[in-house]
Parts: C-alpha cells; structure tokens; sequence
C-alpha cells in the first residue's frame, strides 16, 4: 500500500480501525475531535460501534463495560477531558481490562489552551486516578507513530490485561505526513473471562471491589508483579548519534522532534551531542541513561519539569541534568535548544 | 529543506494550498509535513499553515523562518513578512493586500489572485492562482504532482473542478 | 415429595449480606425470578452500583459488571451497544441513581438505551451509614440532616420516575412498593415487563421499587414497612409513568 498524506488524529483512527478496535465512545474535545469524526464516518460502515458519550465519564465508563465484554474498545480525549476520565481509568486498571485511552494534549492547567502541551505527563505515567496501578503509556512522535504505536497499543492491551494510552500531543494530532498502514494482522487473544453471558460455563464477573485486605494485598501484589514482567519486556526507546555523545538530549513526542533537529544543527558544528527518546513513557527506558551515566543530559518537554524528573532518576546522580522547556501552548524551537546546547558544552559562547 | 508559510483569511483555501504542496512533494518522494494553525472554529477568521519538504527527516513542522511565504490578505502580510528568510520569496494577493512589502533583501510577486480568479469565474480558485505563482518563482513540486494531489485533496464531489483549479495555477504561473 | 418453592436459578447461593428486615433481598428475588421466567439468564449481564447492593455480583448468577458509584447506566451502556442481543441490566440504589449517576441514567433513558433499570429508592444512602439521598423526604431526619431535611437547606426530593417519564427514549416507567406480600407481587410483575420490554427492542425501562432501610431509619422492619406506606408513597405516588407499548396499542383503537 503506498504512503497516504493524513493528520495524526485521523492516521490514529484508522490504524486503530486495522487492529480490531470494534466500539469507540467518546465525547468532543478540542484537539482530538479529527478522532471521534473519523470514527463515527468509518467504524460503523466496518462493523464497530461509535458513539458519542454525554461526558467524559460517562464514556470511559462505556469503555469499561465493552471491554469487561472482550471488545477492542477505545477512547479518545484531551488534557481536561481526560482528568474526568481518571475515575474509569483507575477501575478500567484494577479490573485489568484491556483498551486503548488517547491523549491528544493541550495545554493546562485548568481549561489551559487548546495548542500543543506535554503538561499530563505525571498523570499518565505516575497514576493520575487513585490507588495504585500502571497504564502502559507510549509516545508517538510522527504520524507514521500515531499509527503504528496505536495498532500496537490493543495488542499489548489484550497481551497483558492493561490499558494502554496513548500520549500524543495537539501538534502530532493535527499536522499531516505520509503514513503507510501496515498489512500486519491483530493479535488475537482468547478471553475466557469476559461477561458475554453465561452460558453453558459457570458466571464471570467484572469488579474491582475486594474489602478483605487480605485478599486485596494479594490482587494488588499480583498486580505488582504483572507491572514488573511488562517493564522487563515492553520498554521502548529509540536513540539518535548517541554512541560518542558528550551530552545527551531527552524528549519524546514532539519535543523529540524539535530535539532531533537541534542534535543535527550541534552536529554541523562540530559539537558531539546525540537523543534519547523514550517511546514507552511507562516502563521508562532507564537503561540508556543508565549506560551513559556520568555525562550531561539535556531535557527538553513542554511542561513544567516533568519528564525532567524521571530522567533524573534513571541519571541517579552519575551526570549533571539541564532542563529546558516552553509553555502554554508554545513549541521550542531547534534554534533555541540548540543555544541551550552550546551554553552547556561551551558555557557562555552559546550565548 | 523549503519551508513554507500559507496564510489568508479562513474559507481562501490556504490549509488546501499547503496540503496540495504537501501531498506533491511525497508523490515526488520527498519527505513533507502540513501544520495548520487552530484555533476555536471561526468562519473568515485568519489561519495559516506550515509546509516542510525536504529530502531528510523533518524535526518540527512548525516554521518559523520559511523561505517563502504566500499571503493572501493584508493581515497575513502585517504578520509574515518579517518572518521570510533574506533571499526568500513572498507571494502576496494584491486585490486584497492594500500596501506593497516594504522588505528589499527577498523577492517579492504580486500577483491580483482574486481578480484573475473572478475572471475565471470563481473566486474561490484565487488561492490557485497564488500557487501558481509561488511554482513558478519556486518550482518545489511540479504542476503535474498538484494535479494529482488534487484527487486526494479535493473531496470528491468537487473533482469536477479540478480542470478548472489547474486552469487557475497555468494562469498564475504565466502571470508577468 | 413435592417442592413448592426454592432459590430462583439466578440467584447463588451466597449468603446475603443485608440487614434484618431490608427489602433488598426480596427484590433481588425478583429481579432472578424474572430472568428465570424470561429464560434469559444465560443471555444475561447484569451491572452492580455502589452502595448497600455493590455486592450483587456475588448474588445474582449470571455475567456481572461491578460499575464505578453512579456509572452503571454508561457500563451497561457499552456492554448493550457491543452485544445487542444480550439482556443487559442495572440495579442502583437512590444516592447512585439519582445524586451522583443523574447525568448517566438521564442520558442512558434519552438515548432511549435497550436496557432495564431497577432503581431501589429508599430515602437513604444505607451503606454509608444513614446520609441524606436526592430522596430523603421533607423532613426526614438522617445523620447530615440531623434536624430533618429542610428547604431552605437541601431542596426537594426527586421524583425519578416522573422525571424520565418525559424523555421520548423511555419505553417503560413503572413506580412499585415492597410495603406488603400483594405490592411485592406488583413489583415481580412490574420487574419482568421491565425485561420484556428490552426483549422486544422497545428501548429504556425503569422499574422504581420503594424499599425499607429500617437500621437507618431507626425503625423495626414492621415500623419501617408501615412507614414507607405511610410516608414514602403518599410523595411517590406508584403507578405506571410510561408504557409506550400501551401508548401504540391505544393509537390502534
């Protein structure tokens, strides 16, 4: 199948399409609305279900009874909406169901703005509703990512009874590229334990309610334990000329992106600079930073100093690490990293 | 690398301008990125759009130094000329840009984009005309690959026009 | 030796959790005789609230959800959209219903959703020990409204059922008491229309079943049953509030 030029929002939908998804509830929010249009104009023509929820919560929870019933089931939301949906996600977590929970982010707090942000980035990898759980989060950075990374996103989902979300930003959802849609068939997992009705087997049953603390530490170990075996096999991050790196860049999404520009614009002047782009923001990837401990790192994110925090704990010390972001709704610029940069490896001759 | 702004008022065509140069250029095989300025849907309100073709990967697709911008109203000018890269090329629409670009160090092209597409007998088409000329001062893709993206762009009950939208970008790219 | 009555097949064995004299365990009764009677139990998924009937799931035998306080209808929502030709129901308390879940049940009966509520009003959250519902009555003294629930302080009680009576998308609407054997005979005839009423595709039925919480109310069971007829029924009149299947059969006369 030859590239198509399509939004990221749009590429998401469709790929999402391609790996089963078959129920999709959602509710408008700006900028992800290209989702839920492309879903309502083509899921029920492809034999799904699309519909529009009367609020966030309502549809997180509608995503929560069809995947209790073993359905590739997805939604889709930005920064404010998904803050509504933190309550089902928390659930949708301790009753290991599987779906796919998108954010294309905006920029915050409060109802913030509608350009690009990377300000839910603790609440999608430290928790974000209550009590303790994981999402599986990965960080598309192109619209082939959006793609792909989506189509992924249900079977590690079916694979490992999680929810996965996707974290994207205003930018990729909205910008076009080249995409090309990959012929790969969707994992089929057996699902003995979903509600479809009782027959001929004995009731199953969707809950996350166990007052017995005995028998809720065990759940909540057995959790422990699944969250552990998805970190040892499901961390994923790309690197970019960083074998003889004296400084190290991290960002991922379309900080990435900006940052990747900045390492080649570094390059061409002779300075040995290269990328880390974590693409599973959870698992983290610590290894990489890990194996170049003891130089400096450089954070680039559009939020406050978060991502910046993770990369701290994976540095553990071994490595001085430099922050620099921009905010509300703003985009960094390679030219402005790329100051940054030289500020570090040259000190004030950046300037 | 060509990096592109396209800016005008809402309802101009300019968010298709910029997906027909986008949607060429990975017809041509090059690598492309099409970035729309949003905002609360408002109809006649002002947008824009970013373009990158290149022969690399693209960082961002944000443009913030293009090598060529195409205005298509007065705003668009007040706001982009400053930004165009010395040496870089600035296509504006006089019939709707009232003043002429004050920058010596870029190349500028009037050309009355709205005017020749009235005469074409659809104002609507003012933004090939405008595109015509930029190919012309700035062949990035060539007029047979916007033909083509036409029929990806366009939604099909506008096909019919499609002889009509490359009628308009001959006449923008043979405009003296 | 011929047996006269035994445990519905929808229901399991476990023993119930409620208190002494509370209708829960009759209307759980039922809601599995209707199941049973319709023969859809295994064809059924049910949806547990929370509140003093969160553990339904653990009573009633068949497929069960366990939905977030006030999310029942958007579950049963998701379930009923991905398998149509399940029999889908909830069964929600006064506090998840009517507080906190308006927004879902309203907008589960607008759509006109093909599913079947029992919605348990007794005037109190019973689980979290005696606070005031959407449906304490006037007056009525629980521990937030320890001087009776005022006015000037908390409103009125909702009358759920004539409230989603005005939504086109409700098929059946049915307010029913448990106050004595003949009302709870009502109810069980009330309960299986409700799931007739999604068999036959016709959309949204609510079934409002007036029950006792005599612990909260700080009554014997007797004085409680004696209360709500007293009391609860005069404010929610019973009746049928809609029944868009008697509506098409009377345009035919």
């Amino acid at each position: 199948m030859a590239k198509v030029l399509m939004k990221g929002n749009e590429a998401l939908a469709e790929a999402a399409i391609r790996a089963g998804c078959r129920a999709f509830y959602g509710y408008p929010i700006t900028p992800q609305n290209e989702v839920p249009s492309y879903m309502a104009q083509n899921l029920p023509e492809r034999g799904g279900v699309y519909l529009q929820a009367e609020s966030e919560v309502s549809a997180i929870n509608m995503v929560y009874g069809a995947a209790g019933c073993g359905v590739r089931v997805m939604t889709s939301s930005s920064s404010p909406g998904l803050s509504l949906k933190m309550e089902g996600i928390s659930y949708i977590a301790a009753a290991e169901l599987p779906c796919v929970i998108v954010n294309v982010m905006r920029c915050g707090p409060g109802l913030g703005g509608i350009h690009p942000g990377q300000g839910d980035y603790f609440q999608a990898v430290k928790g974000g509703g209550h009590g303790d759980y994981r999402l599986i989060v990965l960080a598309p950075a192109s619209v082939q990512e959006m793609a792909d990374l989506t189509f992924e996103a249900f079977d590690l989902a079916d694979k490992w009874r999680n929810p996965v979300m996707i974290l994207a930003d205003g930018l990729l959802g909205q910008m076009m590229e080249p995409v090309k849609f990959s012929q790969k068939e969707p994992l089929a997992v057996e699902k003995p334990w979903a509600t479809t009705g009782a027959r001929g087997r004995r009731p199953n049953t969707v809950n996350t309610l166990d007052i017995v603390p005995e028998s809720l530490e065990r759940r909540n170990y057995a959790l422990a334990d699944k969250y552990s075996r998805i970190a040892q096999s499901e961390t994923r991050w790309q690197e970019y000329k960083t074998e003889d790196a004296d400084l190290l860049l991290a960002a991922y999404g379309t900080s990435a992106r900006v940052a990747r520009s900045a390492v080649d614009m570094a390059r061409a002047e002779g300075l040995k600079v290269g990328l880390i782009r974590p693409i599973s923001l959870w698992p983290f990837p610590s290894e990489p930073f890990e194996r170049h401990h003891g130089k400096e790192f450089l954070v680039v994110e559009m939020s406050m100093g978060q991502l910046v925090e993770d990369v701290r704990l994976a540095v553990n010390g071994q490595g001085t690490v430099h922050f620099h972001n921009r905010l509300g709704g703003m985009v960094p610029t390679p030219r402005e990293v790329l100051v940054k940069i030289k500020d570090i490896l040259l000190g004030g001759e950046g300037q | 690398m060509t990096e592109i702004i396209i800016a005008g008022f809402g309802g101009q065509g300019v968010l298709v301008m910029g997906q027909l140069l986008a949607n060429a250029g990975m017809l041509e095989g090059k690598e492309v990125s099409w970035y729309p300025s949003y905002g609360p849907e408002q109809r006649g309100g002002t947008c824009n759009c970013s373009v990158v073709i290149s022969a690399g990967e693209i960082g961002s697709p944000i443009v913030s130094e293009p090598d060529a911008v195409i205005v298509m109203n007065r705003p668009s000018l007040d706001r982009f000329e400053p930004a165009v890269k010395p040496g870089g090329i600035l296509v504006y629409n006089t019939t709707l840009v009232d003043r002429a670009p004050e920058r010596s160090d870029i190349t500028a092209i009037g050309i009355p984009a709205t005017a020749v597409a009235d005469e074409l007998g659809n104002s609507r088409i003012a933004n090939m005309v405008a595109l015509g000329a930029f190919l012309k001062a700035s062949p990035v893709v060539s007029p047979e690959s916007i033909s083509r993206s036409l029929e990806r762009v366009l939604s099909q009950r506008h096909h019919h026009l499609i002889p009509l939208n490359m009628q308009a970008l001959e006449r923008g790219r043979a405009y003296q | 030796m011929k047996q006269v009555f035994q445990r519905p097949e929808s229901l399991t064995d476990v023993q119930m959790h409620y208190c002494p004299g509370c209708t829960h365990g009759i209307i759980h009764r039922l809601v599995a005789e209707a199941i049973d009677d319709l023969g859809v139990r295994e064809s059924a998924i049910g949806v547990a609230s929370v509140g003093c009937s969160v553990f339904a799931y653990d009573y009633f035998n068949c497929d069960m959800q366990q939905a977030a306080h006030g999310r029942a209808p958007a579950v049963a929502t998701g379930i009923k959209r991905v398998l149509p030709d399940r029999i889908v129901f909830t069964y929600q308390g006064d506090g998840d219903l009517a507080s906190i879940g308006m927004a879902e049940i309203v907008h589960a009966a607008a759509r006109g959703e093909n599913i079947t509520v029992v919605f348990i009003n007794n005037a109190i959250y019973g689980m979290t020990s005696g606070q005031m519902a959407p449906t304490t009555l006037l007056g009525q003294k629980t521990t937030t409204t320890p001087q009776g629930r005022s006015i000037e302080a908390n409103g009125y009680p909702i009358r759920v059922s004539e409230l989603l009576a005005t939504l086109d998308g409700a098929a059946y609407i049915e307010r029913v008491s448990t106050h004595d054997p003949k009302h709870v005979r009502q109810a069980g005839r009330a309960i299986k229309k409700a799931f007739q009423t999604q068999l036959e595709g016709r959309g949204f039925a609510l079934v409002e079943v007036l029950s006792t919480c005599s612990v909260n109310w700080g009554m014997t069971p007797q004085e409680a049953l004696d209360w709500m007829r007293d009391n609860m029924v005069p404010y929610y009149p019973l009746g049928v509030y809609k029944d868009s299947a008697r509506k098409e059969e009377a345009a035919h006369d």
